[in-house]
Parts: structure tokens; sequence; C-alpha cells
């Protein structure tokens, strides 16, 4: 097609006289605002460049850098928060409940750790969830609910990598061989009595001298768990990993042993100090 | 190329300039195919949105099966909708357009143009399959392993070549500009691919390879790569698609072409430094995230030119809204264009980034681009070229069309704005301290408020797909009426 420029009756603007497929170009000319915001764009660009740091190695006319900005601000944050983090430091866990405003800021301090680091497996409410993963707003502690015994298994975590991990295992009585089915199925229905629920009895009477010889000494006469060792209660309705009878069976044959991190090391002292006063105040700290 | 024709007869002027131009077959059945894949990827990526969005609100749809949890289906669902629905379109169009515009056939002809068509399907299998059986090198937007990656190598040369063959046997003096773009689209693409898949394979036979950079080399080389995946898939491949169908749809000449020539070259020239900004307040130095912000600063206006470009096209052309459908889609894309793009740099600003950076706006960012903008633009031009392709004297229904475009924008307006107040809830969240200075919010919690948003999303989701089913129906109704008597092969049936 050669060039035939022709004015468009509708603007009056004339064409740039290319045609392809039917179409035609107008030579209107640059909308004057877009040019002058896309200068505006520019200038505030090479402005940038000058304040802000914009080649490799070199910093910008401010000083600034995103790395100085956190540091900074984590060190303000830090001065802010320090008198009290020593305070919680330097007092003994079992006093700062008395103290006022110090009790406050550990349970606030404690709640926010909480949902950071335990709620994903004790839940945002900690209550607990199925499959291992204890409640701890009731008062049925497997290694014990004072604010001691809280604040160690915290720390050190259960049957974690730490040296002073609290540990113990219970045996696989029917991986290893130690129980035959029939036996782990009569220390079943012997378990289902302790919580004084409904048993076959001829089956549960096998069952009650099985568990004197295998179970006592972890988890005592009557069943009621022993928290030096770790070893849950069996007398209550409270059950980790299911409490009907086939879930007993699976718990006897196999074994459990949850495991919990070691948080030191993780977390400062004075936030495993004051999570655990927040673990004791939800409701079942002894 | 011209010629003065003397007409004689009675009643008929004694001299008529008739042009008559040399004819040309254009390769015809491949643009037809890509149509056809084009809905129907387009459907498949819908339905897929569909579910991964309801996945979100209701977890228990993953079914606890490895193949339909959330984690394989959305890189299936981004790549449906990028590569598959928007790929088929581009490649159609742009070798519908660029027969057209350059009045020459696709250089190496139909055998060249079936390689290009089933050689890109079987990428988009390959692909697609490989997600789902959990091959991926975990680059979003770029998941395919070496394998597909070195196929689809394959492919985009030879449209490479056919696409500039083409161009270089053309009968007119002029390369249009929606070739500029196409071509932009074309090559960019290609460069970006081979750098950012770069990789080692562990065995001939395995599908699991090691990409050649890490840390934050391989963080900026991929958000080089997924940014201008946005920028020349996303943005130059699909103005191309503009240029020629909203002149032709409102047949009137394109408003300035001195704006289309400043704003490409300034478009490509920014876009390509863009990228630093997906990685704000990351290991990535300073100076390069300085880069990435202002370079999106400055991108603003050489993208609105597109924008200004296209709407001001319909300037003595406005009443068309009223009467064709099918343009109100086109012009609505460009308008959802001109919003994302003034979104983009407006999220790229580092204060504004460190609010909306990991949360649902990006999310309501993207699809307002993806729906609004390439979705609706794909849609404008399917509803004019399947007439034009199969030769009908109109759509079957245009009261359809209309029923497609409400829906379908009711459906981006509740997406958007569902996501626009989740994720600046959620960043709010991320961030509020009380006043003892600890975290007022658990993670979990910010998941749970976000909640009612995840629902309102899926809507809109259920709308848009809903949209494409009468989409599909129209056009499968307006293959079936019959052809119209006495249209030459390759003209405009309206």
């Amino acid at each position: 097609m050669p060039t035939k420029i022709e004015k468009d009756a509708v603007t009056g603007t004339m064409t740039t006289g290319h045609e392809w497929d039917g179409i035609r170009e107008l030579n209107t000319p640059l909308p004057k605002w877009w040019l002058w915001v896309f200068y505006a764009c520019i200038a505030w660009s090479l402005g940038y460049f000058v304040l802000y740091p914009t080649l490799p190695g070199v910093g910008g006319w401010l000083g600034w850098s995103q790395r100085a900005e956190l540091a900074d601000r984590m060190a303000a944050e830090r001065a802010r928060v320090q008198p009290m983090l020593d305070r919680i430091r330097t007092t003994a866990v079992a006093d700062i409940p008395r103290s006022g405003d110090l009790h406050g800021f550990a349970i606030a301090g404690g709640r926010a750790a909480f949902a950071d680091n335990c709620a994903p497996c004790h839940g945002a409410g900690a209550a607990g969830a199925k499959g291992g993963f204890p409640s701890l707003v009731d008062d049925e502690w497997i290694w014990g609910g004072d604010l001691d015994a809280i604040g160690r298994t915290i720390a050190f975590g259960v049957r974690s990598a730490h040296a002073d991990t609290r540990q113990s295992q219970m045996p696989r009585f029917g991986l290893d061989g130690m129980l035959t089915p029939a036996q782990i199925s009569d220390t079943a229905e012997y378990v289902l009595t302790l919580s004084g629920r409904a048993a076959v009895p001829a089956a549960a009477e096998r069952g009650r001298t099985i568990f004197a010889d295998q179970c006592v000494a972890c988890h005592g006469e009557a069943g009621r768990g022993n928290l030096e060792l770790g070893a849950p209660s069996l007398a209550d309705r409270i059950w980790l990993y299911g409490g009907d009878k086939a879930s007993i069976e699976r718990s006897i044959a196999s074994a459990r042993g949850g495991v919990m991190p070691a948080w030191s090391g993780r977390l400062d002292e004075a936030t495993i100090r004051m999570l655990t006063l927040y673990v004791h105040s939800l409701g079942g700290g002894r | 190329m011209s010629a003065i024709a003397a007409v004689d007869g009675p009643g008929v002027p004694a001299l008529t300039e008739v042009r008559v131009r040399p004819a040309f077959e254009p390769v015809e059945d491949v643009v037809r195919a890509f149509v056809v894949a084009t809905m129907f990827w387009g459907i498949a990526a819908f339905m897929v949105g569909v579910v991964i969005a309801l996945q979100l609100a209701f977890p228990i749809l993953n079914l606890d099966l490895e193949w339909t949890t959330f984690g394989r289906l959305r890189p299936l669902h981004t790549s449906a909708a990028i590569f598959a629905f928007g790929g088929s379109a581009l490649l159609g169009t742009s070798i519908h357009v660029v027969q057209r515009t350059c009045r020459a056939r696709l250089f190496g002809g139909d055998l060249m143009g079936w390689f290009i068509f089933w050689g890109y399907q079987l990428f988009i299998v390959l692909a697609a399959t490989g997600y789902l059986m959990g091959i991926t090198q975990s680059k979003e937007y770029a998941e395919p392993e070496w394998y597909v990656d070195l196929w689809l190598t394959i492919v985009w040369v030879v449209y490479l070549v056919a696409f500039l063959g083409t161009i270089m046997r053309r009968e007119e003096p002029h390369i249009y500009v929606a070739n500029w773009f196409y071509l932009a689209f074309i090559v960019t693409i290609a460069m970006l691919h081979i750098v950012n898949n770069l990789a080692m394979p562990v065995s001939l036979f395995g599908s699991k390879s090691y990409i050649l950079f890490a840390g934050v080399q391989d963080a900026m080389i991929q958000w080089w790569y997924g940014h201008n995946a946005v920028g020349f898939f996303l943005t130059a491949g699909f103005l191309g698609m503009m240029y020629y169908f909203i002149p032709k749809q409102a047949d009137r000449p394109v408003y300035s072409y001195r704006l289309s020539i400043v704003h490409f070259w300034s478009l490509i020239f920014l876009y390509i430094w863009a990228g630093p900004h997906h990685l704000h307040y990351t290991a990535l130095p300073d100076w390069t995230q300085t880069l990435g912000m202002t370079f999106s600063v400055m991108l603003w206006m050489p993208s609105w030119g597109g924008m200004i470009n296209g709407l001001m096209t319909l300037s003595g052309a406005w009443d068309k809204l009223r009467t064709d459908p099918a343009l109100r889609f086109s012009v609505t894309a460009v308008a959802f264009y001109g919003m994302s793009t003034f979104e983009g740099p407006v999220m790229s600003i580092k204060p504004v980034n460190a609010l909306s950076h990991y949360t649902d706006w990006t999310i309501g960012h993207v699809h307002s681009g993806a729906l609004g903008w390439v979705a609706f633009i794909v849609f404008g031009a399917v509803y004019y070229l399947v007439p034009v392709l199969w030769k009908r004297p109109a759509l079957w229904s245009t009261r359809l069309v209309s029923w497609h475009f409400w829906i379908a924008t009711i459906g981006i307006v509740l997406y958007i704005t569902a996501m626009w107040v989740s994720g600046i809830m959620q960043g709010l969240m991320w961030r509020a301290y009380d006043e003892l200075g600890f975290l007022q919010y658990a993670f979990v919690e910010t998941v749970a408020a976000m909640h009612p948003f995840y629902l309102i999303r899926a809507l809109g989701g259920v709308c848009f797909l809903l949209g494409g089913l009468i989409m599909v129906y129209n056009l499968w109704m307006t293959t079936r009426m019959p052809v119209e008597a006495g249209v030459p092969a390759g003209q405009p049936a309206r």
C-alpha cells in the first residue's frame, strides 16, 4: 500500500497514511498530561537514586540501609521491654503471680509466645488435639502441672534431643512379641474397667493379672499414672490416642511416646518463664 | 500494490478506483484449533481455580490424596490460566493477526502451524501431568521440569521462526504495532524461559534437576523471569491482541501512532528491570530493591499509554458499546488493565509492599489483571474471531454475550474486593502489637479471619466460570449456524 494520508472525519486528525487489514492510525500527538506524569515519575526516581542506595557498594545520601533500620528498631524495642524482662528473669517464678504488673506482662508475653510456638500442636486455645497432643487447660498432667514441672517440660522437651529431656519409653508389647494378641486384648479389657467402663468380665479378669505383671510399675496399681515417668493416668476418661478398645490395643501393641521439642536455646529464659506462667494460668496449674 | 481499473457499463461511473490486492491464503485451520484450545483450557483453568478457592475455605476438599492437594492443584490452575488459556489465545491470535496485517501466509505454512499447535498442547499436557504427580522445580510460573522446558524451547523457536518469517515476507511496507508487541513477547519469553530454567538433570531418564543458581541469585533470576512473564506474556502479548481487535471491533483508526511507538519502547525498556520489587525486604541488596521499585514507578505511564490508545480508539464509536457486547469485553479489559498497572506500581513502593507482600492483596492484584485484563481481552477477541473464522454472519446470540459480560464482571468485582479487604486485614493483623509490645494475633487467628473472604472469592470464581460456560455454549451454537453465503475466505462477516 502506498502511503495515503487522510483526514479522519470524526476527530479532524490526520492519519499516518498506513493501512493494515483495514486498520489505520491517527497521527495524534502524545497527550501532554501523559508525558508530564511520565517525566515526573522519572524525576522522582532520579531523586530517589541520590537519596537511597542505588549502585552496588555505594550508599545513598541519607545513609539508609534496610539492615540498619531493622537493627535500630529491634534495639529500640528491646530497650523498651528490657526492664520488665530483667525483672521476670530475676524474680522467682512462684513470686511473679503476686506482683500485679509483672504478672500481667508475663501472661501477655506468654500468650503471644504460645500463639507463635505452641498453638500448632496444642491448639490456639491450648485444648490439645487427638493423636498425642495433650490439653493444657485441665488438671490432668503427664509430667507434672506445678510451675517447676511445666517450666522444665517447656525448657527441655519430651523425648527431645536435649540432654536434660524428659525421657521414658513404654515397651512395644505386641511388636516385640512380649504379649500375644489375645493377651493384649485381655489387658485392654481390664484397662477399660479402670475408668469404670463395661468390659467382658472373664477377659478383664485375665487382663488384671497381665496388668499387674507388666503395667503397674509405671502406671500404678490403680492405673493412676506416674508423673515422674510421664506415665499417663488410665483411670479417667482423658485419652491422648483414643480410649476405645481398639485404640488401647494399638497403644499396648506398638507403644506410644509423643515428642515435644526443647525450647531452651530457641526461646530465651524470660520467654520460657512467661510461657510457664501462662500455661499454668490456663486452668489446670497445680 | 494498487491498480486503477476501469469499469464500464450502464449506471456505473466512468472511473472507479478499485484496489486489487494479490490474493493470499492465510493459514486458518491452526487458528481455529487454537481458538478451541483457548476455550477448553479456559474452562479447565477457571474450574480448577474454583476448586482451589474452595480448598482454602474448606481444607477437607484436599481429599487427603497427594494428587488433589492445594500444593499440586495451584500450579495446575496458574499454568492452565496463563500458559494454556492465555498462551493458546496469544499463539492463535498472533498467527491470525500477523498474516492479516502483513498480507502474507504464515511462514512454513500449515505444517509449521500444526507443529506449533500440537507442540504447544503437548507442552501443556506434559507440564500438567507433572504437577499432579508432584514433579516440579518449585519455581513459581516456571514449575515444569527440565524435559518439559526443553520441549517448549523447541516449540518456541519454531514459533519465532514462523512469526519472523511471516513478517519478513510481508506485502505491507510497515510492520503493524500489534506485531511489535507480539514479537517482543515471543523474543523476551524465549530469553526468560531459557535463563530461568538453566538446570542440570540428575539423570537422563529421571525428572529431577537442579537449578544452576542458588540463594538470592536464584531468587533474583526467578523474579526477573516471574515479573517479566507478567510483563511480556500477560502484558505485551495481550497488548498486541488489543491493538488488532479493538480497532477492528470499533472500526476506528488507532488513536495515536506516536503514543504507540513511545509507550512500546518505554514499556519494553522499563519492564525488564522491575522484577526485584518481588523481593523487597529480603536478602536482596538494597540497591537492587531500589532499582525494582523505581523502575516499577516509571513504568506507570508507559503502561497507561496502551490503555489510552485502546480507549481513545473508541472516540467516535462509543455508541458501539451499546450494541456490541463483545466490544464491551475488550474495552472493560483495557479499563482493568489501567487499574492493575496503577495498582502494581503502588504495591511496588516499599512501605506499601511492607503491608501488601505475602498477603491476599497480591492475589487480588494478579486476578484483576488475569480476569479483568487478560481473560476479558481474550473473550472480546474470540467473540470477534469465531464468526470470522467459521464464516458465520454473526454470533448466535448477543444477549448471551451480555449475560456473560455481566456475570463475569460481577465475579471479578467480588473476587478483587474480597481479596483487598482480606489482604489488608491480614497484613494489619500480622503487624498488630498490643500495648506491652507483644504480637496481638497468632498466625492461625489471621487464617480464621480470612474465611468469609475466601467464600466471597470462591463465589466470584463460580460467576466467572459460569460466564465462561455461557460463552462456550454461545460459540458452539454459532458454529452450528448455516454458513453465510458469498463471504469470501478470510473476510470478516460483519
